[in-house]
């Protein structure tokens, strides 16, 4: 019963916060809408025992990247309302007829196809099946995919760089 | 109670649709970026739920990989928009067109 309240409690705010995102007009609305969604779908994994990711989303997510997002639109300053004036007129239409025709073919699919969200899925989940402990997520991290885990830390390395890179470029004279 | 992994996935269906909808509508690069966080943000939420369905761990070790290459994406991104933005005060991407052929 506690899950099915939170599930339905954190997806409204989950989806309140994503439309936030798209409607806002300040940059720092959306912002903070985003950070709510962020904080409801780490609620959700908690709910659904993946207690490592749900700390990872908050600390790398809710943490570093709000912050940094925050940081850049200070920095751009735009944080001022913007005009909503579309340059391609025909776009809006496109995309509410495209959104209409996504959401009809989903609503048909699950009502008349009986559709199967999750094919495979174990009929009987237990309440500790997966439980995502530090431990068993870093057991099949640092075995099985092990080579993936060294090339994220190849990324991160070269994303640092480029960042820096991209930071230290002086206009061009021309 | 146990909620069904379905309901996870309609939400997650749900936030993936409203992020590609901000996408497709606002022409702030900032705003377009955090739309990408959302849809990665409704992936994450399938992977996490198909997984505790599967009864397989795996599932989050791919959520654990996709938060890192998020975070090094959000880094590099932002970091091209400050570069961007120093030579034309604008965040829109209307006005970013000078590799039009």
């Amino acid at each position: 019963m506690a899950e099915a309240i939170l599930f339905v409690l954190m997806g409204i705010t989950a989806l309140t916060g994503a439309v936030t995102v798209v409607v806002a007009r300040n940059p720092v609305f959306s912002a903070m809408g985003l950070l709510g969604t962020l904080f409801s779908v780490a609620v959700l994994y908690v709910v659904q025992l993946a207690h490592f990711v749900a700390a990872v989303q908050i600390i790398v997510y809710a943490g570093a990247v709000m912050t940094l997002f925050l940081f850049v639109i200070m920095m751009v300053g735009v944080d001022k309302e913007e005009s909503r004036e579309e340059e391609l007129p025909l776009q809006r239409v496109w995309v509410a007829a495209l959104a209409g025709l996504v959401i009809v073919f989903a609503g048909v699919i699950t009502v008349v196809g009986e559709f199967d969200w999750v094919p495979g899925a174990v009929t009987a989940i237990t309440e500790d099946s997966t439980n995502g402990t530090v431990q068993a997520v870093a057991e099949p991290l640092l075995t099985d995919w092990v080579l993936a885990f060294e090339a994220t830390a190849l990324l991160l390395t070269i994303a640092a760089a480029g960042t820096i890179a991209l930071a230290q470029f002086k206009r061009q004279r021309s | 109670m146990i909620v069904p992994a379905d309901w996870y996935m309609a939400l997650a269906a749900a936030l993936f649709l409203i992020g590609a909808l901000g996408m497709l509508l606002r022409r702030n690069a900032l705003v377009m970026f955090m739309c990408i966080e959302l849809m990665l943000n409704a992936v994450n939420l399938t992977l996490i739920s198909a997984g505790r369905a599967m009864n397989d761990i795996n599932g989050q070790v791919a959520v654990f990989f996709i938060l890192v290459v998020a975070a090094a994406e959000v880094v590099v991104g932002l970091a091209i928009i400050v570069a961007i933005f120093r030579r034309r005060t604008s965040a829109s991407v209307d006005e970013l067109s000078e590799l039009r052929g």
